[in-house]
Parts: C-alpha cells; sequence; structure tokens
C-alpha cells in the first residue's frame, strides 16, 4: 500500500493541477459564455464573465438563418458512413494479421501506416479532378470514400494491436467446436473485442467528424460538414462573434460530450493501442 | 501457424484493405507525376508538355522555401512544446489530485475541438488586437496589446495547433506513467534515490516509447496542417505562415495551376517520406508490433 | 469408435522439420499419453490430429477414413486446451453448448445433453456464471464439458493439468481417468510430466525431437525402457545410467540401475558371487519417513541414488556400499539402445 499523501501537498498539486486545467479548458469555457453574450457585449474591449445579459438569440439566428441541421446531418453521414465501412473493411484483415501472421506482415502493418504519412495534398488535384468527373464533388458519398480510406490504416491499426492480445486458443477451440471464419469472428472474436472495436470506432468518428481538409477543399454546398460551416464564419460576415460562439459550441458539443463519456474507451484508441 | 485452409482464407481477408490503400496512392501519385510535367492549367483547356519545367518553377519559387521552412518551424515547435509540457501535466495528474477527473476531462477538451472552430475561437475571441481577452490581460498589466497575426503570425499558428495536441500527449504519457511499475520506484526509494534521480533514471527512460509514439503520430497530422491556416491568415502575412501544404493548395485551387502545384504535391511526398523513413527508424524500435 | 491410425506423419515449420514421420496406431477406447521434454513435438503431433495445422506429409486416418485433409470440426474429435480457451463473453452453458450450436443441433436435444454433462461434471449450480466467475478446476470441468457434449470420437488434451495447483491436479487426474473409462471415448492425451503419463495411460508414447522414442504401457516402459533416452526420462526419482570400467565390465556401453534396486550396506562390504558391490561416500541423505533417498558418491562411477526404506540409518560421510540388484540391471550399446 503507497503512503497517503500529506495534506499540504495534496491541496498544493491540486490547485496546481486545477489551475493547468482551466487555463488549457478556458478558450472552450470563454467561447460557451461568449455564445450567450449580446454581439456588442462580445466585442467589447472590457471582457465581462458571468454578469452580462445572458441571451440565446445567437443559437436561435444560427439555428434558423444557417441551415445548421442540414451541416450537422452531412456531419454524422459523413463521420458514422466512413467509419462503418472503414470498419467491415479493417475487421477482417485485422483479424488475419492478428491470427494467421507471415513473415511479411509487419512490413505490410508498416506500410498501410506509412500511407497515412501520405501528405494529402499531395493528392489533392487528381482526387479534385477524379471527383469532378466522376460528379463526386460536394456529395456526401465523395468524402465518406476520402475519409474512409484516409483512416483506414489506424483502424486496422488499432484493431490488430486489440486482436493479438486475444489468445489464439480460444479462436482455435470454437474452430474445433465447428465454427467457421465467419461465425468465429461473429460469435467469438468481435464480442471479446467490443472495448477494442468501441475505441476504434470512438476514435474514427472523431477524426472524421473533425477533419478539415478533405471537407473544405471538396465541397462547397450540398455536403458540407460542419468544420466547413464553421469555416464560413471565417469571412468578414464572420465578424458575428457571439454567432461564431454559438455555432461553434453546437458544432464541438457532440463530440465534446461523446468523448467525455467515453473517456475510457477513447484512451485505448488514442493511445493507438500502443501504451498499455 | 495454422492450416492451408485458414490461411489462404486470411490473404483474401487482408486483401480488400491492400488493394483499396494501393488504389488509394498509387492511381492519384501517378497522377500527380504525369500532371506534374505538363504545362496544365484548370481555366486553360490545352495542356502541352512541360518537362521539367514545373520542378524548375516550384523549386524556384521563393515561396517554396520558405514554406519548407515553415513547416519544419511548425512542426518542431508544436512538438517541443507538447513533448515538454505533456511530460509536465502528466506528471502533475499522476499525483493525487482533489477531482482528478475533473481535471482530466478540461485537459483533454481540446483534443475534440475541430480545427475550423479552434483556430476561429483563438483569432477572433483570445487573439483579437482590440476586443480580445489576451489585449484586455495585456492591458490589465499595462502592456501595449499585440498584434497576434500581423507582429507574430507564425507563433499564433504554433499556439492554436500546440494547443489543439497538448492534450494528447498528456494522455498518452499519464497512461504510461500509470502503468509505472510502483515496486521500482520502491526499490529505487530504498536504494537512497531522490526524487530528481527516480525521474531521470526509472520515469524518464519507461516514457521513452510513449513519447515516440507521441512524436510519430503528431508528425503524421503536423505536416499536413491546413485548416488552421486557412480560416486564419490564410497564409499570409505574405508568406509567413503558408506551410507546404498551403502552398500546393493555394497554387491548385487558388492559382487553378494543376501542373506547378502537382510538381509540388510530388515534392511534398518525397519530403514526406524521408521524414516517415527517418522517424520510423527512430520510432521503430520502440514499436515492436 | 474411435480407431486414430498416423501413417508416416511428418511436419516442417518453413524449413525446421519438427515431426520425423511418426506412424502410430491408437486403438478405440484407449487412453493414450504423448510425453515427452518440452520442445519435443508432442503438442504438434496433436494439433496435427486435431486438424489445427496441417500435416506436411503422411496420412491420418480416424475409424479408417482418410482425414488428413479434413477441417478441424469435420474430424469427430474435440479438445481440452491447456488455457482452457474458454469464451469469456459466454455463460457455462453457452460455452458448454456452443460445439451443438455451430452443428445446427435442435433446441431441446442441446438442452438435454448439456444438462448431462453438467450433471457428470458437478457444474449444474453454475450454468449461468461466467468463466471468469469460476475457479481453475471448475473452469477445467467446463472445458471438459465442452469436449464431451459433443460425443466425439475421440479426446484431445494439451496439457490440460498444468495450470492448477498440485493438490487439485491429483484430483483431476483421478476425475478425468475416471471420465474417459466411463464414457469409453478415445484419449489422446499430452503431458511433460511424466507421472502423469504413468498414473493415467493406458499405453505410453514417449517423443523426443520430433521422433516417436517408445511405445507400451507404462510398466512396459518401466520395465523394458528400449534406449538410454526413455530410461532416463521415465520414472521418479532418474535411472542411474553411466558409463566407464563398470559398465563395460558388465558387456555394456551404459548401464543402468534403478534407486529402488540398489541396496544400502552400512560399511564396507563384499560382492556376493556373480554379484557387484559399490564402495562409497553417502554426500547427502533424504530422510521421507517412509523412504530414503542416499546419494553416493562411488569412486569410478559417479553418484548413484538409491532408495531405501525409512530405518536405515546414515549420515552424509558415512562410507556404503551399493549392492545392485542383477536382474533389474539395465544393458544399452554404443547406440544407446536396449540389449537383449
Amino acid at each position: 500500500m503507497a503512503r497517503r499523501t500529506p495534506v499540504p501537498r495534496l491541496v498544493l498539486t491540486s490547485v496546481v493541477a486545477w489551475t493547468v486545467g482551466l487555463v488549457i479548458f478556458f478558450p472552450i469555457l470563454w467561447m460557451l459564455l461568449t455564445s450567450f453574450k449580446t454581439e456588442i457585449a462580445a466585442f467589447s474591449s472590457s471582457p465581462s464573465f458571468l454578469f452580462f445579459h445572458w441571451t440565446t438569440e445567437n443559437y436561435a439566428a444560427v439555428w434558423t438563418r444557417s441551415n445548421y441541421l442540414e451541416y450537422a446531418w452531412n456531419s454524422v453521414v459523413i463521420s458514422l458512413g466512413s467509419t462503418l465501412v472503414a470498419l467491415a473493411i479493417s475487421v477482417p484483415a485485422a483479424w488475419s494479421m492478428a491470427f494467421s501472421p507471415t513473415r511479411r506482415t509487419r512490413g505490410i502493418l508498416m506500410w498501410m501506416l506509412s500511407t497515412k504519412m501520405l501528405p494529402p495534398v499531395g493528392v489533392l488535384v487528381p482526387i479534385y479532378l477524379l471527383y469532378r468527373d466522376a460528379g463526386l464533388l460536394d456529395t456526401k458519398l465523395g468524402l465518406v470514400i476520402v475519409l474512409c480510406l484516409s483512416n483506414l490504416p489506424i483502424m486496422v491499426w488499432l484493431l490488430f494491436n486489440y486482436f493479438k492480445d486475444i489468445p489464439k486458443d480460444i479462436l482455435e477451440a470454437a474452430r474445433m467446436d465447428g465454427a467457421t471464419i465467419g461465425k468465429e469472428i461473429i460469435y467469438i472474436l468481435a464480442p471479446m473485442s467490443v472495448p477494442g472495436i468501441a475505441s476504434a470506432l470512438l476514435l474514427n468518428v472523431i477524426l472524421a467528424w473533425n477533419e478539415a481538409f478533405w471537407s473544405l477543399n471538396l465541397t462547397s454546398s450540398h455536403a458540407a460538414p460542419l468544420t466547413a460551416f464553421i469555416a464560413s464564419y471565417a469571412s468578414p460576415e464572420g465578424l458575428f462573434w457571439a454567432k461564431l460562439s454559438a455555432a461553434s459550441t453546437m458544432a464541438i458539443a457532440p463530440i465534446l460530450v461523446l468523448g467525455w463519456f467515453c473517456q475510457k474507451q477513447l484512451v485505448r484508441g488514442l493511445t493507438f493501442g500502443a501504451v498499455k | 501457424m495454422a492450416t492451408q485452409q485458414t490461411q489462404k482464407l486470411a490473404r483474401i481477408l487482408i486483401a480488400p484493405s491492400i488493394i483499396l490503400l494501393l488504389l488509394w496512392m498509387i492511381v492519384p501519385l501517378a497522377m500527380t507525376a504525369w500532371f506534374s510535367a505538363l504545362n496544365y492549367n484548370l481555366l486553360n483547356p490545352v495542356k502541352t508538355f512541360a518537362g521539367l519545367g514545373n520542378y524548375r518553377y516550384f523549386l524556384s519559387n521563393p515561396a517554396f522555401l520558405s514554406s519548407l521552412l515553415n513547416t519544419l518551424v511548425l512542426v518542431g515547435a508544436v512538438l517541443a512544446i507538447t513533448a515538454f509540457f505533456g511530460v509536465l501535466i502528466a506528471l502533475l495528474l499522476d499525483q493525487v489530485i482533489v477531482g482528478r477527473r475533473v481535471v482530466r476531462l478540461m485537459l483533454i477538451a481540446p483534443f475534440f475541438v475541430m480545427p475550423t472552430v479552434s483556430a476561429l475561437i483563438w483569432k477572433n475571441l483570445l487573439m483579437n488586437p482590440v476586443s480580445g481577452l489576451l489585449a484586455w490581460l495585456w492591458r490589465l498589466f499595462g502592456q501595449t496589446p499585440v498584434d497576434w497575426f500581423t507582429q507574430v503570425p507564425m507563433l499564433s499558428i504554433i499556439l492554436i495547433v500546440a494547443w489543439q495536441w497538448l492534450p494528447f500527449a498528456v494522455l498518452i504519457l499519464l497512461t504510461a506513467l500509470q502503468s509505472l511499475d510502483q515496486e521500482q520506484q520502491e526499490a529505487a526509494l530504498m536504494d537512497g534515490a531522490g526524487a530528481f534521480d527516480r525521474f531521470f533514471h526509472l520515469t524518464l527512460p519507461h516514457l521513452a516509447r510513449p513519447l515516440s509514439i507521441v512524436i510519430l503520430i503528431e508528425t503524421i497530422f503536423l505536416l499536413t496542417v491546413f485548416a488552421e491556416i486557412y480560416v486564419t491568415t490564410g497564409g499570409g502575412p505574405g508568406v509567413q505562415t503558408t506551410n507546404l501544404a498551403y502552398l500546393i493548395y493555394s497554387q491548385a485551387l487558388l492559382q487553378y495551376d494543376v501542373g506547378a502545384a502537382s510538381a509540388g504535391g510530388l515534392i511534398a511526398v518525397v519530403l514526406a517520406n524521408i521524414a516517415a523513413i527517418f522517424l520510423m527508424r527512430i520510432v521503430g524500435k520502440n514499436l515492436e508490433t | 469408435m474411435g480407431r486414430i491410425t498416423l501413417e508416416g506423419v511428418t511436419k516442417s515449420f518453413d524449413d525446421t522439420k519438427v515431426i520425423h514421420g511418426a506412424d502410430l496406431e491408437i486403438e478405440d477406447g484407449k487412453f493414450v499419453v504423448f510425453v515427452g521434454p518440452s520442445g519435443c513435438g508432442k503438442t504438434t503431433l496433436l494439433r496435427l490430429i486435431a486438424g489445427l495445422e496441417d500435416v506436411s506429409g503422411g496420412r491420418i486416418l480416424i475409424d479408417g477414413n482418410d482425414v488428413t485433409r479434413l477441417a478441424p470440426a469435420k474430424r469427430g474429435l474435440s479438445m481440452v486446451f491447456q488455457s482452457y480457451a474458454l469464451y469469456p463473453h459466454m455463460s457455462v452453458r453457452r460455452n458448454i453448448a456452443f460445439g451443438l450450436k455451430m452443428a445446427r443441433m435442435p433446441k431441446d436435444e442441446i438442452e438435454r445433453r448439456v444438462a448431462h454433462a453438467a450433471g457428470i461434471l458437478n457444474l449444474t449450480d453454475y450454468l449461468e456464471r461466467r468463466p471468469g466467475q469460476l475457479s481453475g478446476g471448475q473452469r477445467q470441468r467446463v472445458a471438459i464439458g465442452r469436449a464431451i457434449v459433443r460425443e466425439p470420437k475421440g479426446f484431445l488434451f494439451d496439457e490440460p493439468l498444468s495450470n492448477l495447483d498440485a493438490a487439485l491436479r491429483v484430483q483431476m487426474r483421478l476425475e478425468v481417468t475416471r471420465l474417459q473409462k466411463q464414457l469409453k471415448t478415445t484419449a489422446v492425451y499430452v503431458t511433460h510430466d511424466q507421472v502423469e503419463a504413468m498414473t493415467m495411460a493406458d499405453e505410453i508414447v514417449v517423443l523426443r525431437a520430433g521422433r516417436i522414442e517408445q511405445v507400451g504401457t507404462p510398466l512396459e516402459l518401466y520395465q523394458r525402457p528400449a534406449n538410454v533416452f526413455v530410461a532416463g526420462f521415465i520414472g521418479s526419482p532418474r535411472m542411474n545410467l553411466f558409463e566407464g570400467p563398470v559398465a563395460t565390465r558388465n558387456g555394456t556401453t551404459t548401464l543402468g540401475v534403478r534407486p529402488e534396486h540398489l541396496r544400502v550396506q552400512p560399511g564396507d562390504a563384499v560382492a556376493p558371487d556373480g554379484g557387484e558391490a559399490w564402495g562409497g561416500t553417502v554426500i547427502q541423505a533424504e530422510h521421507l519417513g517412509s523412504d530414503t533417498f542416499v546419494y553416493v558418491d562411488v569412486p569410478g562411477i559417479g553418484t548413484l541414488d538409491a532408495r531405501s526404506t525409512g530405518e536405515l540409518r546414515v549420515q552424509v560421510g558415512d562410507t556404503v556400499t551399493l549392492l545392485p540388484d542383477m536382474h533389474q540391471l539395465h544393458r544399452f550399446d554404443a547406440q544407446q539402445l536396449a540389449m537383449a
């Protein structure tokens, strides 16, 4: 048993930790506060922290004037869609590498990860032109494809790391029991890997939700997700800071809440399965 | 080891991933290579062969060298900040703290914020020279507020990006710290090792692996920072915050010069590969699969 | 029925040959134990029979049918793994029923068989628990239950008791053999523990470095080991084996004598007619109460281990004479094979 921490030390570390936490969190907190201010208060050069006229008019304005729901729906479809497709492709691949490895497995894994190092700008032009010709520009399907492919290596990597810790014996026992590979994955591997799959899913949804490069370059109006919607506030019209704050709050809230609730699963995903 | 049947099946199951990633890599790359040898402007339907002209043009463009430098500065600075403060904060959070869960929630929050949001919030609500909170803070101490994006544009971008990635470093390092062998620490204590000795001889070596993961993964994402620049400075003033990614983007989609952009794209790929090989070599040792 | 036949079975991993042509006939209903030091290929051989690995050459027959290319589940064998390999997310009931479910057996039949197996194995009260909530012995029983419900032609056991503590191991040893006798199902059991092999087997197969060294009943192997390796491997404490002038004098290259066949006589003694007497110094004496094990350093031979009754009183440093039972000497030639 570890010794009890002496009280003075507990107070000191707690105060320091809370200070650091608040400083890091402050921009988000400030955004939240600003979203409830009037535009004039938001722009004031002497900021008020709590004692201002609280209003929800910014939310109402964002909600009604700028089709927030349409952008949000695009974000949901694109992030969930790309993640689920990537999951369907990567589970069999990870199974294969974890349970039937060859001498090339390590190399393949490294190569897959290295495709993630390919800078998107390097292929921006051809993808843009291919999409233009295929009519995929500004479509949700187009973004689903691109985000699925760009996140596939991470998905495979995460699942592989999780699967390889599952005892091979159990899968062999299922094989002796007469399960085919498909049933082995559905009845044994998948239920045993729920935490791993959940963390991979979460991380990919978050990465896809926050993805900006492809979203900004491949969409304009129909398929634009929230990242692109917020970017439109960069233009002079975006001088309405309270509204910017309200829109931003609505854009990050779903993922922030999801991330907070699923912290445990996320830590594993965030560390890419490499730190136990 | 397993039977040939399962091995055959395993090859089939991994095939879709490999084929898709190969296509995703090779088709656009081949097209980029082809375009880079053409005089090709989206506004001009006539394409002519340019040989190495585009490369000459791109490499001799003064913006190229500065964008390369900007990329390196951005990646290096953010890595240094997140690694250094990441270790410090992780060590802090590893202590017994009242309300540790809440502190952790606050600390990881920036990671969930999309880049466009964080960039705009920092730019408008915090760094605005007139009404930004930092300006107010500066005035509070009797200083002239800094006009962040005019006076120190690169530092501003670095601050924003580092703020986004600090939680990632903290989380990984904290997870690693919590798996630190308690008995080893106690043995060192018995051996009379002081706090500093324990940190440098036990804790820091233990963090080598997670730190290398932080560096690897952050580098992957930092080399391609785009949205933060796109919504704040647009690469300016001048080309002071134009990194390679942004330069190629503006060449292609703002100037419609596909040929030059493709040449730039290919150069970026080559540079990224050099960085990747370099990284994999350093990190590979720590990344046993 | 469950007769398992191996015909010239070989197995190589990459370029390393791990099984060198195994020929073996396992008769229906027999309890056969594969025993040998680690790395001898016994587990590989079992996995080849199970179908979890492909053979590189040779054939495997079950009841005369060639199953060499058949998938594991189609061979009609079931396996108990060293780690138990229970499905952690399923209840005991679903663990036991999984194989039957895969075989699309009707629900009521599954129900009946699971209840029956649980009854035999004292698991009836634990059917709704998860493996994580069970003790080691109970998990072991679930693994066995999973194997018996399918009413296979044969059981394959891969060191199933090695994760249990000593007392439980002895108990499970009895249960497994009793169950096998009751079901009359062929069993192939892999272990590195020769005591387990001796106590459980109808027939023992001794393996070394991918080769079958000897096949026989426990007593056959104990009394007539075919070579030096089997002689040294079977029996605890080990048989004394030595070379040198004394061996040559008896017309052999290697001479072997089990500790219980050495009589310990305090002081000096003369060799009886046609016999041997080896004088030496006690270097260690272990008094177990029932038995006394005496380690004696004999000049020209080396250290010999002798087993005597508990009444023998000798101390370290005493001079003693060892009198071997001349009818129980094991003689091996230069090829290390037993001489007739």
